[in-house]
């Protein structure tokens, strides 16, 4: 305690119930200047509830936080602000109708002035971007930028109001590696310029690379503060789930007949660039193919191609050999194509509907849920029974609201709708985004299990790690182009991190038998 | 003291929610009679026997609320799928103009075939008025809250043109209205000498038949999911369109069966004073009944009794029967407040 940095934020028994849950258990942590900390924990361990009651968002229920040696009224983000905390949140908050000055500048000048004074502003802004390395056109419209380039704009509209702590909600989670590199960097620019970060994560590697504290939540209760320097990741692995846990490990098969082949399929997106540009591809059975890239280059298109959302403006999607002439959704279930959503709560369910009523969304015409147009609502409860307990869904019931599941719950139950009829293709959009450790590692067994069975998996992800354990063959979307299939062990973390952000000159080592691929 | 989301809403919650509302709508509505100068428990008292106090009162909150019935199944039918149908009035008067139309001895058949024939042209004529808007939001996105309410206007002056042209009745001595609808098209009486028909078994019969398809059907299933999140109900693979159409028409048609059922019940022709707002308070019964089928006869049954007990009230005292409008548009935001506070819990700090 004696002697280093001042202590900037002292937090000192926090607690916080939300009914039954207690979200927050008697929490007490310090921050010092210079110092970037990390609160690792599951999902609904309490990072980002601590991280609300310190913004202003909530209250606690007991304790209290004291930033630069005063005190902080609880309750108000106006606040929290005053005292020099930023908070950059998961969900960003910009306006994607304005300009990124407008964005920064919003709220900073008083009403009562007469003309504001964007000229200071855009100096100001010009200033801060500078000198932290955080390089944004003033002008663009918030719309049209990437996520990358957001994130950055809200860490400077943080900077912009003299933040000194800035709090970071999985701030990575949207990054490609190299993008995320920067971010450290930039959060070492920070850190020696006297600024003290939090970040939240539940990402083991970004801990490692980028903090100088680790914090480990689990249910609410710190359970550990490490100098991230004195720890490994077996160990707080341990700290964070409560027991040890082992990484996913496929059995080589060697890969059959095609299910998906896609043959120059374009999707235009009304305007400029298509979504989809001439994409070839082939998914095989006993074969995961891991589509890796950085969000916005086309995966949500190919996602909702699959998923029978959208039709394709030129070129041939072929499933088990077979052209799909008119996809919608409920053919492309009639096809054998298991389809799990990228967004589990907005298109994956019905919230507010029970779980047996989510269970059968994609059958109930089928002879087993209804006849003559009434539902067997008893056959279906049997049945949302047995997949209820075949795909561990922790909830009280069939009858249980579906919006009262955990995340992690909620997609073990799109898994038990999808994977219970034997499917011939698996399209699995960030099947792990969001969720805790046990959930991701019951998620990736049970897809493996699907590729054991002899599906072909298509794998849609951000997170590059969980694609190199997965996927038998990765491509990488840019531009709404794939580069061909590379194998998984003929390629890096870092090569496809410059594959991600568009150097396919590179193609030439990695695949050298295949000429001028790109 | 902020709101907190609750996890679940107890049944009872949901029960007291409407009651709750409809008590606090009284207490201010207390305000307004006091400051008449009437004794406010009196008052109350007398619209609560001019609303269920004799044969004659009862009956009449009865047929008052055959139409309600209709009108809040239309609106709870398309709130559901979030269809925000404001239009259930001029719906209504499309449904009344069909009834006299096809009712008014264009057709010769006896009674048992031209009900159902009259009944099903007004319904007919209400859901194709409204298929033009839900067509034109599934299509472009256009708000049917605008499009519904301001077309209540353009059916009003369409048949109030009529009313003083085509149809205008040449024994009316000059009254804007209709001829009347031939004996075999007029709904019988459910009790003799009262002005009670059998809209009201039609109206019953369609609300428990709502409930049914709601819970036991494919459609229902189908509306209820579309409704409350139509983006996984697309992908999961339901018709979301064609639910939204569907949609459209039974809701349309309900309130124009509440027309023809008024013309061929009650009046046995089209004025323009057919409605005094059935469609607009039709929304207040979805809104009291928390779009529930069978708890819009209860909304509808509550709602007709203040405007038949208000009538009564303001013949005794000196209150106007406006207290009704009062009460309620008050039981509305009241109950706005209500649904919300049984959604959410108020916690301090």
């Amino acid at each position: 305690m004696k002697g280093g940095p001042e202590v900037v934020l002292r937090l000192a028994g926090i607690s916080k119930r939300f009914g039954p849950l207690l979200a927050n258990d008697n929490i007490s942590l310090t921050l010092r200047a210079g110092e970037v900390l990390a609160l690792l924990g599951e999902n609904g361990a309490g990072k980002t509830t601590l991280m609300n009651i310190l913004f202003g968002h909530y209250v606690a229920d007991e304790g209290s936080i004291e930033a630069f040696g005063r005190p902080l009224p609880p309750g108000s983000p106006r606040a929290a602000l005053e005292a020099g905390i930023g908070m950059v949140h998961q969900h960003f908050t910009l306006a994607d109708n304005l300009s990124v000055l407008d964005n920064i500048a919003v709220g900073t000048e008083s009403l009562w002035r007469w003309r504001s004074d964007r000229g200071a502003a855009r100096r100001r802004l010009l200033d801060l971007s500078q000198r932290f390395g955080l390089e944004v056109r003033p002008d663009a419209l918030v719309g049209d930028l990437s996520v990358g380039e957001r994130q950055r704009v809200e860490i400077l509209k943080a900077l912009y109001r003299d933040a000194r702590i800035l709090i970071l909600d999985e701030p990575t989670a949207v990054l490609t590696p190299q993008e995320s590199a920067g971010l450290f960097e930039t959060l070492r620019r920070l850190t020696a310029d006297g600024l003290a970060v939090v970040f939240i994560s539940h990402k083991m590697n970004e801990v490692f690379a980028a903090s100088d504290t680790v914090a480990v939540l689990r249910a609410g209760k710190l359970v550990a503060t490490h100098a991230t320097a004195s720890t490994d990741r077996a160990r707080l692995a341990e700290l964070m789930v409560g027991r040890s846990v082992k990484p996913p490990a496929p059995a080589p098969l060697s890969p059959g007949e095609p299910v998906l082949e896609l043959s120059g399929v374009t999707v235009a997106s009304g305007h400029g660039r298509p979504l989809l540009d001439g994409v070839d591809l082939t998914v095989r059975r006993h074969q995961v193919v891991g589509i890796a890239g950085v969000s916005g280059n086309g995966q949500t298109a190919l996602a909702e191609l699959v998923s029978g959302l959208i039709r394709p403006d030129s070129g041939r999607l072929s499933l088990k050999g077979s052209v799909v002439e008119h996809g919608d959704p409920a053919d492309m279930v009639r096809r054998g194509v298991a389809r799990i959503p990228e967004d589990r709560h907005s298109a994956g369910l019905v919230g507010a509907m029970s779980v047996w009523e989510n269970l059968i969304a994609e059958r109930y015409h089928d002879s087993s849920f209804s006849r003559f147009g009434v539902l067997r609502r008893g056959a279906a409860r049997t049945y949302a029974r047995k997949v209820i307990e075949e795909f561990d869904v922790r909830c009280p019931g069939p009858d249980a609201r579906t919006q009262l599941l955990s995340g992690g719950n909620m997609q073990k139950l799109i898994l038990g709708r999808t994977l219970a009829h034997g499917p011939d293709l698996i399209l699995a959009s960030q099947p792990t985004r969001g969720l805790d450790i046990g959930a991701v590692s019951y998620v990736h067994s049970r897809l493996l299990d699907a590729r054991a069975a002899g599906a072909g998996v298509l794998l849609i992800s951000e997170d590059l790690d969980e694609i190199l354990a997965l996927a038998d063959c990765v491509t990488v979307a840019y531009h709404g182009r794939l580069t061909p299939l590379l194998p998984h062990d003929r390629v890096s973390v870092s090569q496809l991190g410059l594959l991600m952000a568009g150097h396919w000159d590179i193609l030439r080592d990695i695949l050298p038998e295949t000429v001028d691929a790109a | 003291m902020r709101l907190e989301p609750r996890t679940d809403t107890p049944l009872a919650l949901r029960l007291l929610a409407p009651v709750g509302a409809v008590a606090a709508a009284l207490a201010l509505c207390a305000l307004l009679v006091a400051w008449t100068g009437a004794p406010v428990l009196r008052a109350y008292g007398l619209l609560f026997e001019g609303a269920v106090g004799s044969r004659f009162a009862l009956t009449e909150t009865l047929t008052r609320a055959t139409p309600l019935i209709l009108t809040g199944l239309a609106a709870a039918v398309a709130f559901r799928a979030k269809l925000w149908n404001i239009g259930a009035e001029g719906q209504l008067y499309m449904g009344a103009l069909a009834a006299v139309v096809v009712g008014g001895g264009m057709l010769d058949l006896p009674a048992w075939a031209l009900i159902p024939v009259v009944m099903i042209a007004g319904m007919a004529a209400g859901g194709v008025t409204l298929l033009g808007p839900a067509v034109l939001k599934v299509r472009f996105g256009v708000d049917e809250v605008v499009t519904t309410l301001l077309l209540n206007f353009v059916v009003l002056l369409l048949v109030s043109m009529l009313l003083e042209g085509a149809l205008k009745d040449p024994m009316g001595m000059g009254w804007p209205q209709s001829a009347p609808v031939v004996e075999a098209a007029e709904l019988p009486k459910l009790v003799a000498r009262t002005r009670l028909h059998a809209g009201l078994a039609i109206a019953l019969g369609l609300s428990v038949l709502l409930w049914l398809v709601d819970t036991r059907t494919i459609w229902g299933y189908e509306n209820r999911a579309v409704g409350a999140n139509p983006r996984a109900a697309a992908f999961a693979g339901m018709p979301v369109t064609r639910v939204m159409l569907r949609t459209a028409l039974l809701s349309g048609g309900l309130a124009g069966l509440a027309g023809a059922a008024e013309v061929c019940g009650l009046k046995g022709y089209l004025t323009l004073d057919l409605s005094p707002g059935f469609g607009y308070n039709g929304i207040v019964v979805a809104m009291l009944a928390q779009l529930h089928p069978i708890g819009v006869v209860g909304a509808a049954l509550f709602i007709a009794g203040i405007f038949v007990g208000a009538d009564a009230m303001s013949r005794a005292m000196p209150v106007p029967n406006y207290i009704a409008d009062v009460l309620v548009a008050a039981s509305l935001l009241c109950m706005l407040v209500a649904g919300l506070l049984a959604r959410y819990r108020l916690r301090r700090g």
